[in-house]
């Protein structure tokens, strides 16, 4: 009992590395350089250029080019190729995120079960993801063969469904539908992947006092699962906007914008004002347009999703 | 729920399993066509090949270049993800051990790249890269994805350190090991799993890309192997047997690693994104 509590020593030396809040010693600056540098050079500088240029008559060609202000943009509003781009872009944005996400949920809940091919189909329905989409793109240009006795048309033919034979790619009403079941066909598997992932993290212990309890499957499915899936519906969500708003190599190797401009989105009409026609100004304009656009939607998907999130 | 098998077990079992085989049914289109020789792909564009010929897969091979043009995916892709892998885990021990604003604000800074649409940086990069003279080379591909695909790298690997104690570190360094040693043997060790994820995630981008290697490698010898098959079918395109037989030899590779690695692949993807 003799010991009193000593004032704390005092440091002996000033500790030669500052100790940081997480409670290591920091790494020196130089650590974050090169990737910065890289990022910097590749990514912030020509986005910034880019973004400057929307502002300018630049043809991409030297480096002659004045600034014009808003007309770029004033000119987006009066050009029915771009508007119709832009409409396409947003309905091919909404049917693969619906339809994707839904089938990819689907997709988790029937290989989150007990069934024997549950391994198997998990392989099968994620192998599209790892293909490159310009070959998944082609494959399909042969499946919406217009021909009667080819690819889709020949199963409708086959199961006596001929009169269902669509011209698949070539009817401009269809064609943004087609390319959209292809693009949902190729990532299902991603949303099915990420769903799983989710489904994993809900407790079994919910459902089995849920069923002593006496609920049924949809119940059990609306009260416990869907409210515990909303991380994996925020990520499947987000990822499948960006995905669907800047849809660009599908629709080149597709229709490449056909027919007519059906199947035009922001991505192809600012490649092809760039590097067909040579407007680099308007280009840029229309990439500003399509970078504010998935920015605002990133924004309020996630400050709306994450609201979910915290109150289910 | 994983209760025993029972009948509605089964019914479901049957439901899914049509639904894989409705799925699968271009695959099957596409390798039987491959199969084929051109009477009857006219005649039974639906039976099986027969007799089987695997005459269009040598074609194909040749015409496409379907050889070189692996060797350059497989040295851009590898030399890529080596790149991200040390620049993104380097930078990213930073900014997680890195308190306060600078920390953060780099942070930041790398997270707008994630969202930042690369189709408005796409004609200023394009003249960057011509103007370093690296137009048509693998150095202006591994620069550029490294660049593109560093913020989602540095995303992963933060998230991970963050979660990792500092004492192993701080012993070491107390030790008298310097900051890069500690680095090297404690700390890049211990960012196994991550690493698996941000290999598998990049490796399978980088492979898969087709826009930019058309633009920068377009005519160079160097192409990879999505913008050699678009050349090849743009070329042969009313030659089905042909084109599908360069599809599936194109699709093979990757497909077979995938295979082999399907579960990681699996599990890198939902992980990765899960953040």
């Amino acid at each position: 009992m003799t010991a009193v509590a000593a004032p704390p020593a005092p440091p002996e030396a000033p500790p030669v590395r500052r100790v940081r809040r997480g409670g290591g010693l920091a790494p020196p600056w130089w650590f974050a350089v090169p990737a910065l540098a890289v990022y910097a050079l590749v990514m912030l500088y020509p986005s910034i250029a880019g973004a400057a240029s929307a502002f300018t008559d630049w043809s991409g060609v030297g480096e002659q080019r004045s600034f014009v202000g808003l007309d770029n943009f004033q000119q987006l509003l009066q050009d029915d190729q771009a508007l119709g781009a832009l409409r396409s872009t947003l309905l091919l944005t909404v049917a693969i995120v619906v339809v994707q996400n839904g089938l990819g949920l689907l997709l988790a809940l029937g290989v989150h079960t007990t069934i024997k091919s549950r391994m198997l189909l998990r392989v099968i329905f994620f192998a599209p993801v790892v293909v490159s989409p310009v070959m998944v793109s082609f494959l399909w240009k042969y499946v919406y063969n217009p021909a009667p006795d080819a690819g889709l048309n020949a199963v409708l033919g086959a199961l006596g469904l001929g009169s269902l034979r669509q011209d698949w790619l070539g009817d401009p009403s269809l064609a943004i539908w087609s390319v959209a079941f292809t693009v949902i066909w190729q990532c299902a598997g991603y949303s099915m992947v990420i769903f799983l992932a989710g489904l994993e993290g809900v407790p079994k212990e919910l459902h089995e006092s849920a069923m002593v309890d006496g609920a049924g499957t949809v119940a059990r499915f609306r009260h416990i699962t869907w409210p515990l899936l909303a991380p994996a519906v925020t990520i499947n969500v987000m990822l499948s906007t960006v995905g669907g708003l800047t849809l660009f190599t599908q629709i080149i190797a597709m229709t490449n914008g056909g027919p007519g401009y059906a199947t035009d989105t922001l991505s192809t009409v600012l490649y092809k004002q760039a590097f067909v026609f040579g407007k680099f100004g308007y280009s840029t304009a229309v990439a500003l347009v399509l970078a504010l656009f998935v920015a605002a939607v990133s924004f309020v998907q996630i400050a709306y999703l994450r609201s979910r999130e915290t109150t289910a | 729920m994983r209760t025993g098998y029972r009948p509605r077990t089964f019914v479901l079992e049957l439901v899914m399993v049509a639904t894989a085989v409705a799925f699968l049914f271009p695959v099957y289109a596409l390798v039987t066509l491959a199969f084929k020789d051109p009477n009857q792909i006219a005649n039974d564009p639906l039976a099986l090949p027969d007799p089987p010929s695997a005459e269009s897969f040598g074609t194909a091979w040749q015409s496409a270049s379907l050889g070189s043009a692996l060797l350059n995916s497989t040295l851009i892709t590898v030399s890529s993800v080596i790149a991200l892998i040390v620049l993104g885990s380097l930078s990213a021990y930073f900014l997680a051990r890195r308190a306060g604003r600078l920390g953060y604000g780099l942070y930041i800074l790398f997270l707008v790249g994630i969202i930042l649409p690369f189709q408005l940086g796409m004609i200023p990069l394009y003249q960057l890269v011509s103007d370093l003279g690296l137009l048509g080379t693998y150095q202006g591909m591994i620069l550029f994805y490294t660049g593109i695909q560093l913020p989602f790298t540095v995303f992963l690997y933060t998230g991970f350190i963050r979660s990792l104690p500092a004492d192993y570190t701080n012993a070491a360094l107390i030790d008298g090991a310097t900051h890069l040693q500690a680095f090297r043997h404690v700390i890049f060790p211990l960012l196994r799993p991550i690493t698996g994820t941000v290999l598998i995630l990049n490796a399978v981008h980088i492979w898969n890309d087709f826009f930019t290697p058309l633009l920068y490698l377009g005519g160079s010898g160097r192409e990879t192997v999505p913008v050699r098959v678009f050349a090849f079918v743009n070329e042969y395109t009313s030659d089905y047997g042909l084109v599908a037989a360069g599809l599936v030899l194109a699709a093979v590779p990757i497909l077979v690693i995938f295979l082999v690695l399907q579960r990681y692949v699996i599990r890198g993807f939902s992980s990765g994104l899960k953040g």
